[in-house]
């Protein structure tokens, strides 16, 4: 059990998992959004690659002065963001596949449902520890 | 950044389709408005999207909404039809029919149509999603 209670401790890497859905959510989104716009490059994140960026943040060094050099996990957010390859070129130059992009989005929304149900038992159980029924 | 930016996404992509459905109807109901000048005739419009931009010229972030840049009007000549008894043919006999080409606005119409409902259902989604977590541990 973690000695101390903060959020890492308790939710253990869902509290990034759902951070990081949300962000890719948010990335299949303009790119459904953008659909129909010529010339737009599709993007997605690279899931593994963002949540093994976001575990090794939170075990990363601080770098407080300008002559730190940062740990591998502490560079920025965005780095995992990968540019998809269409299946099929189009004429107007945009790399959106609708299809494949509703079921990534389908995917990403389980997939957020299943860790905040993760972190919800994780609530619950600890509510039962406390009260002690 | 708003904590909800997928609504601003989703809710731009709505908006821009909704532009794009507003020309759709603009073209169809005007396919029949001759004129007797091929000059004031009725142009058929069509909406240039764009992703939207931090900045102008910045590329988009990979978070970006769309935008309709503009709504331009189309350059191809009207048709030339020979209706000497028209009351608004000109000297010639001639009226002059805007360019519209009811399967291309069909096509526009539906694919529009389709965006937008993606957008609806990226919305309920989201919405879905954010209520759950919201009501967390409850």
């Amino acid at each position: 059990m973690p000695s101390n209670i903060n959020g890492d401790a308790i939710f253990g890497i869902h509290a990034d998992a759902m951070r990081l859905h949300r962000q890719r959510m948010e990335m299949i989104a303009s790119n459904l959004a953008n659909a129909d716009t010529p010339n737009f490059q599709a993007s997605d994140l690279d899931f593994q690659a963002a949540l093994a960026k976001a575990a090794g943040e939170a075990g990363g060094l601080a770098t407080t002065n300008a002559g730190h050099i940062g740990t591998p996990g502490a560079a920025d957010g965005n780095a995992a963001v990968v540019h998809r390859q269409p299946n099929q070129n189009s004429l107007d130059g945009n790399s959106v596949d609708v299809q494949r992009e509703q079921a990534a989005f389908a995917d990403s929304a389980v997939h957020y449902q299943a860790s905040m149900m993760f972190a919800e038992n994780r609530i619950r159980s600890l509510l039962t520890a406390i009260s002690g029924e | 950044m708003s904590s909800f930016r997928i609504f601003d996404i989703a809710a731009s992509a709505m908006n821009a389709q909704s532009v794009r459905l507003s020309t759709v109807a603009s073209n169809l109901a005007n396919a029949e408005s001759v004129s007797g000048d091929p000059n004031t005739v009725y142009k058929p419009l069509m909406p240039v999207f764009q992703a939207e931009a931090s900045a102008p010229g910045a590329p988009p972030s990979a978070d970006a909404g769309v935008q309709v840049q503009g709504v331009v009007q189309s350059t191809t000549p009207p048709q030339k039809r020979y209706e000497p008894g028209h009351p608004l043919a000109d000297a010639d006999g001639y009226v002059y029919a805007p360019s519209v080409s009811p399967v291309e606005e069909m096509v526009n119409m539906i694919s529009a149509a389709r965006s937008y409902q993606n957008s609806v259902e990226v919305l309920n989604t989201a919405k879905d999603l954010a209520l759950k977590t919201i009501a967390m541990g409850k």
